[in-house]
């Protein structure tokens, strides 16, 4: 019931490519899983059951996970703003086996950083029903995002979100949402496509919400403040809780 | 043959030998159940015996078991040739309660069936079921009687009661689940049996008597209950005991609340029997079991600002010996042994189990899959056995760099990890079980499989708890997994694993070879009943 998403074509199709090429898509590949690694938990986190308290132990276990991942591409340098105009369109259509991440760490392998990294996090969570078609819109808003923002800087807002998620599990404060909504940064729009299919969906349990993204709509600017109202009220929701 | 002591058997003729297996009493059809009838939920169903599906099957109808000639061993710790065989009496009350609802199998269980905890007691004479709908079952052993005597020690429904009702937080417009989350049974001190339930948030102590008698010939009350007219009344009488039928009452003896503000996850009964702790995400707390409205605080993980919170308490228990030591898991992965003289507030361990971590198995996920969902100390008091998402351990206390054994429950869902991770399985929480000699654990896995790992043999098996594997009288077939490469006839591919259903609560019995298998919302009884026989 998992197994959709663990195509493996594009492994094989790699290692017939020779050369610093093949190391290079073999990173680019890794790096495209671990971005929608984080993607994914970052949903994870952002999505709780609404009426009942969220489980602590598995919203710290995807946390330190994002942490990990986080650091990581801080290391890697990846965390720090890319070139996303230039940089190709993700190979949508080429999930690769998850495999790689299950691996040890790439670093090991001595590759170095890829440049068209920006892509990578439109696949939003691994599945096979809808790779988001308009990957220029969400794509254009995240690298944006980073580009803007200093990776220091965009580091601590995304450790903020995170930190918030966390206050906000346990505190009642109804004023946290004003705290939420006063320093927000771009990281918290970053997820509009996924949540936009989301809002859509039924009810956002682990693999139905997952099953249930729709391909984004196209038009960054539109989507985004639609999205902006949903984001508003799942995150209201989130907070009162 | 002869048995050995503390292990599994495994008999080339057990097809022949259905004398050796008890035959699987069906559940009494609700008039003959003598007990608690109000109580019994087999009371509400239909009389629908020998239907499969509803858990009934006539005496006579023992299958042949011929499907119990088993595979010759090949790999996995050399263990497929059947070295447990085990008979089956099936017991699938909660599924009873759903199917009376429409005659055909309903597909998906109803969520308040599922079951989310069980426990025998410590003579094993009871096995109290927890379900998500707040409600307890609790199963009472037949003794063997002379006038069936292949009904040896079955277990029929004793006792159902609601322990706990959802809840509404109004401060932080929260629900309070009423699922129990743990059973923990009192050691028993008089007739009656008690023992301690909860949910996230509430625990409770329950005592369960039995009335089997009834005064009879009241001298101001007739039958009914009603005043006599007083004229009518010639003599008097003195009131008789007289026998009624068996009625269980359970009552709700304290209500331990407020103490917790995260979730429970686990309860404790100390070996003084005086006391027990509870402990959530963050904080284990001790109380008195006579007191409700103080406890005390032994354990406090919780940073002083939450943005630093990277671990949580997953699982704890006490000592079976000492009173004053107790362990704590952890969501990294290690234990911690504490001891309650050395300090009121218990912060610093006395003791750290941790693993180090294997840098060549390092992955995102290795944080997630070394979280310990269960620790339990042996009988002995010597071991404790813990369960992470891949693999069980057993720890010596006397060492704290790493286990003293290691068993993979299921390695090959080691390269699924970040699907896994997608669909929430990764989170997961199996419980484990040691056996009453200690030389036998086990615990449960996905695709309704359980797991078994003989410690001194170094064998191990994997039984399917499913209903079409599990007739009465048969033998359970043990199980493999293949990943990829050669496959042989009866073994399943890991891609056609079914990954909801899953065995998270499992229960040995405390001295003997029997065994209590929660998959979702059927409860499975599993006995060996050869070694049993030869006593």
């Amino acid at each position: 019931m998992f197994a959709r998403g663990l195509k493996r074509k594009c492994v094989g199709h790699e290692e017939d490519v020779e050369g610093a090429l093949a190391g290079l898509k073999t990173v680019s590949s890794y790096s495209l899983q671990r971005q929608s690694l984080l993607d994914m938990s970052l949903v994870k986190l952002q999505l709780c059951h609404m009426l009942v308290e969220p489980n602590l132990c598995r919203s710290v276990l995807i946390a330190n996970t994002v942490r990990q991942i986080q650091e990581e591409m801080t290391q890697d340098g990846t965390w720090r703003a890319v070139a996303p105009q230039a940089a190709e369109r993700a190979p949508l259509d080429h999930l690769v086996s998850t495999e790689i991440l299950c691996r040890a760490a790439w670093g090991q392998e001595g590759a170095h950083p890829a440049p068209g990294l920006g892509d990578g996090h439109t696949q939003g969570p691994v599945s096979d029903l809808c790779p988001v078609t308009s990957a220029q819109a969400p794509r254009h808003l995240q690298s944006s995002a980073w580009e803007m923002d200093g990776p220091r800087e965009n580091r601590g807002s995304f450790h903020k979100s995170l930190d918030q998620i966390f206050e906000t599990l346990e505190t009642k404060n109804p004023s946290c949402m004003e705290e939420l909504f006063s320093d927000v940064d771009s990281p918290y729009y970053d997820l509009d496509t996924v949540l936009t299919g989301m809002m859509g969906g039924a009810r956002p349990g682990p693999c139905e919400g997952l099953e249930g993204l729709a391909p984004a709509t196209p038009g960054p600017s539109s989507s985004c403040k639609s999205d902006l109202g949903e984001l508003d009220h799942v995150v209201e929701i989130l907070v009162e809780t | 043959m002869r048995p050995h002591p503390g292990g599994f058997r495994y008999h080339r003729e057990s097809h022949r030998v259905s004398s050796y297996y008890k035959v699987c009493q069906p559940l009494r059809s609700p008039q003959a159940c003598a007990k608690s009838r109000d109580l019994c939920p087999a009371a509400s169903a239909e009389g629908r015996g020998g239907q499969e599906g509803t858990g009934w099957w006539p005496l006579a109808d023992a299958p042949d078991p011929s499907g119990s000639l088993l595979p010759p061993a090949q790999g996995c710790g050399a263990s497929g040739s059947g070295e447990l065989a085990i008979a089956v009496a099936l017991l699938s009350t909660r599924e009873r309660r759903v199917l009376t609802a429409t005659p055909s199998r309903l597909a998906v269980p109803l969520p308040a069936d599922i079951i989310s905890t069980v426990e025998f007691n410590h003579t094993g004479e009871l096995l109290a079921t927890g379900d998500k709908g707040g409600r307890v079952v609790i199963f009472q052993r037949e003794p063997e009687s002379k006038n069936a005597p292949h009904s040896q020690g079955e277990y029929d429904v004793y006792s159902t009661f609601q322990s706990h009702e959802p809840e509404f937080d109004y401060l932080k417009s929260l629900e309070i689940e009423e699922k129990i989350n743990k059973i923990k049974w009192l050691p028993q001190q008089n007739a009656a049996h008690s023992l301690l339930s909860t949910n996230d948030k509430t625990i409770k102590l329950w005592k369960i008597t039995e009335r089997d008698k009834r005064p009879e010939g009241y001298n101001l009350k007739d039958e009914e209950g009603k005043l006599k007219d007083l004229s009518t009344v010639t003599s008097l009488q003195v009131p008789v005991l007289k026998p009624m039928d068996l009625m269980v009452e359970v009552s709700p003896r304290r209500i331990f609340a407020n103490g917790h503000t995260y979730h429970i996850n686990s309860i404790s009964v100390n070996s003084d029997c005086e006391t027990y702790m509870s402990a959530d995400d963050l904080r284990i707390n001790l109380w008195h079991l006579a007191i409700t409205d103080r406890s005390f605080n032994i354990v406090d993980i919780k940073p002083a600002n939450m943005e630093d919170l990277t671990e949580v308490i997953t699982a704890s228990e006490f000592h079976p010996h000492h009173c004053n030591l107790f362990v704590y898991s952890s969501s990294k992965g290690s234990l911690r042994l504490c001891d309650m003289r050395a300090a009121a507030l218990c912060d610093k361990h006395s003791k750290l189990f941790e693993e180090p971590e294997d840098p060549s198995n390092r992955s995102f996920f290795s944080e997630i899959i070394s979280s310990v969902s269960d620790v339990k100390f042996s009988h002995s008091g010597r071991y404790m056995l813990t369960r992470d998402y891949l693999t069980v351990k057993v720890w010596d206390l006397n060492m704290e760099a790493r286990p003293i054994e290691t068993y993979q429950v299921h390695d090959y869902l080691r390269s699924k990890l970040c699907s896994l991770y997608e669909n929430d399985c990764i989170f997961d929480k199996f419980e484990c079980a040691w056996n009453g000699s200690d030389s036998v654990i086990m615990t449960g896995a996905y695709n309704n499989f359980f797991r078994m790992f003989d410690r001194n043999t170094k064998r191990d098996v994997t039984l399917e708890a499913s209903r079409e594997s599990s007739k009465p009288r048969a033998v359970l077939k043990p199980r493999r997994v293949c990943v990829g490469g050669k496959r042989r006839r009866d073994d399943i591919s890991v891609d056609s694993l079914d990954f909801t259903k899953k065995i998270l609560h499992t229960a040995w019995h405390p001295a003997e070879n029997i065994i209590a298998i929660a998959a979702t919302n059927n409860l499975y009884i599993f006995q060996d009943k050869v070694n049993s026989d030869m006593h």
